[in-house]
């Protein structure tokens, strides 16, 4: 038995047949991956594609699919939308304004420790490495309090500015890893020619971190577009709410049209996932830079 | 000329140091270090644990906090180290499929929290409409039950961060000779044995560093509670999170609110230790 087992084992057709299930099983495999993947995103469509009274009907997919409540939205025709493109933009100044500052802030700090060997500048990193031990939400009662000491309640530069504390931190490790592989001989020779430190930031150093600069850069901009806690507890007046902010306020009432919700969702999520399809492979660039060296 | 002042700070070169740094150091003061303070002497009142720990809700966040964390995490990361293997190996149609199932990490948390939050509404929900037409059976009232409201927080964890953790392994596996593997091939090792012999030794030390890390912002995290069961049922799935948030700012007793919380730093001050020790004695960066 054992003899006829391990002979078909080593036959041709066994290995072909192996081969043709474990694909299979892989096929499978990615089926269930991407159902899994799609399910909340087909969900929403469902909904923003209903008439309101349709929405609970249990329906698959909808009797009368309609794009209206996008037309809805994009037309600022119901209350709680009716400063949403002004909100959407003041998603993309605390988006880019908090990628803009983090960039500054996070280079100069990484350039001084690394390049202008502050010393004890190490102590600096792992110190702003260390404001991850308490968590965001966490701090979130004292921000708000020392927001409105500042005098910054209900103004966005207090959401980005808590948010460039947050990025800041990373920011830093990232460009500290990836300036290692800048050689210091640049510099040194700049030095010698009579640089100063200005141009030697401005002249070698950012233009040579290009790469990680896109990448935190990426970062950044994701996390103040998604960043919800912050944005709802700062920001409180239509003027200067976010689109995040906005979208929340629809579960406020248990009556709202959840079909207006969805399709603000959807045009909320749009421009990040555009942004992360485009910039893909600097986010996965970014994310290994620190260099995952097992 | 200032009288005592040491002779290197007055050194341009000096000068441009502490320009540089200025803002960095202002930012860190003004953002980081004063609400840290502000929060430990907000929650310094040994009287608000007495209160605390006297609620009959705190040991249910508590719960529930650990069991988010634990399993949210534990599940991410033993999905996250098979599907990085299942992706490494992959030809097109697998390169077709990473790019659909990264839709949940590029999508923002909170559209992506609203959608699942109804999927499992009880009457007319997705979930249960799907398991109406395809199985003709009748689903439960999800936000009903504790357990099934605490199983839906963490598959939503689970759904948003896999993508994440999976591309980081993925990066990880790189790192892993491949000759080693080829030497296997020649030993006769099977697809499981390579994977226990070789791939588990060497991405140990990340799996486990990507743990820590995932487990230290789990026990903060706001969003995926606040939004997916919101509490339910009865506000019974409250994590520490948003238990410190409700307590702190809606019911306007930030005392409270912030000791809840505070009562997870002692562990939070270890696993950051550790991974400090970690990150020192590995060769490994994140």
């Amino acid at each position: 038995m054992s003899a006829t087992f391990s002979g078909w084992r080593r036959s041709p057709l066994f290995y072909r047949l192996r081969r043709a299930v474990v694909e299979a099983a892989c096929l499978a495999l990615g089926l269930v991956l991407a159902i899994w993947s799609v399910a909340p995103l087909y969900n929403m469509w469902v909904i923003a594609l209903d008439s309101h009274d349709d929405i609970f009907s249990g329906a698959v997919w909808p009797e009368h699919p309609s794009l209206g409540s996008f037309w809805v939205v994009i037309t600022e025709d119901f209350w709680y939308l009716e400063r949403f493109w002004h909100q959407f933009g003041n998603s993309f100044i605390v988006g880019l304004a908090t990628m803009f500052l983090t960039l500054l802030i996070g280079s100069l700090a990484s350039f001084t420790v690394g390049r202008m060997r502050l010393k004890h500048g190490w102590m600096l990193t792992n110190a702003a490495l260390m404001t991850y031990v308490i968590p965001a939400s966490f701090l979130a009662i004292p921000i708000y309090r020392i927001m409105q000491i500042y005098g910054l309640g209900d103004h966005l530069s207090s959401v980005i500015l808590a948010l460039t504390t947050f990025a800041t931190p990373y920011a830093i490790f990232i460009f500290s890893q990836y300036a290692k592989s800048i050689p210091m001989e640049l510099d040194e020779s700049a030095r010698i020619d009579g640089a100063t430190p200005v141009q030697i930031y401005y002249k070698i150093y950012l233009p040579l971190m290009a790469p990680a600069l896109v990448a935190v850069g990426t970062y950044a901009l994701l996390l103040a577009w998604n960043e919800y806690l912050y944005n709802f507890l700062l920001l409180s007046t239509p003027q200067n709410m976010t689109v995040a902010v906005a979208l929340a306020q629809f579960l406020n009432s248990d009556e709202s049209p959840w079909n207006y919700m969805m399709a603000t969702a959807i045009i909320y999520a749009l421009p990040p996932m555009i942004l992360y399809y485009g910039f893909r492979r600097y986010m996965a660039a970014g994310l290994t830079m620190g260099g995952v060296k097992g | 000329m200032p009288g005592n002042w040491h002779p290197r700070l007055l050194r341009p070169e000096t000068r441009w140091l502490a320009a540089f740094i200025l803002p960095f150091a202002i930012l860190f003061a003004a953002f980081a270090v004063y609400p840290v303070a502000f929060c430990l002497w907000l929650g310094a009142d040994s009287a608000l644990y007495g209160e605390l720990f006297a609620n009959p809700r705190y040991p249910t966040v508590v719960l529930n906090t650990v069991l988010f964390a634990g399993l949210g995490v534990g599940l991410t990361m033993l999905l996250a180290l098979l599907l990085s293997g299942y992706f490494t190996g992959g030809g097109r149609w697998r390169r077709m499929i990473l790019a659909v199932f990264i839709l949940s990490w590029a999508m923002p948390a909170l559209p992506a929290f609203l959608s699942l939050h109804w999927m499992f509404i009880g009457y007319g929900g997705f979930m249960n409409s799907m398991l109406d037409h395809l199985l003709g059976i009748e689903g439960p009232i999800w936000f009903d039950n504790w357990g099934l409201a605490l199983a839906i927080n963490i598959g939503a964890y689970v759904w948003k961060w896999l993508p994440f953790w999976t591309v980081i392994l993925m990066a990880g596996r790189t790192g892993i000779p491949k000759d080693l593997y080829d030497a296997a091939a020649v030993d006769g090792a099977t697809m499981p044995a390579c994977f226990r012999y070789i791939t588990l030794p060497l991405l140990a030390n990340l799996v486990l560093l990507c743990a820590m890390l995932a487990t230290l912002w789990a026990v903060g995290d706001f969003t995926t509670t606040y939004f997916v069961s919101s509490g339910a049922p009865a506000l019974t799935t409250e994590v520490l999170g948003t238990y410190g948030f409700r307590v702190g700012l809606t019911e306007g007793h930030p005392g409270l609110g912030i000791a809840a919380m505070l009562t997870a730093l002692p562990v939070l001050v270890l696993l950051v230790a550790a991974l400090v020790r970690r990150l020192r004695t590995a060769d490994i960066q994140l």
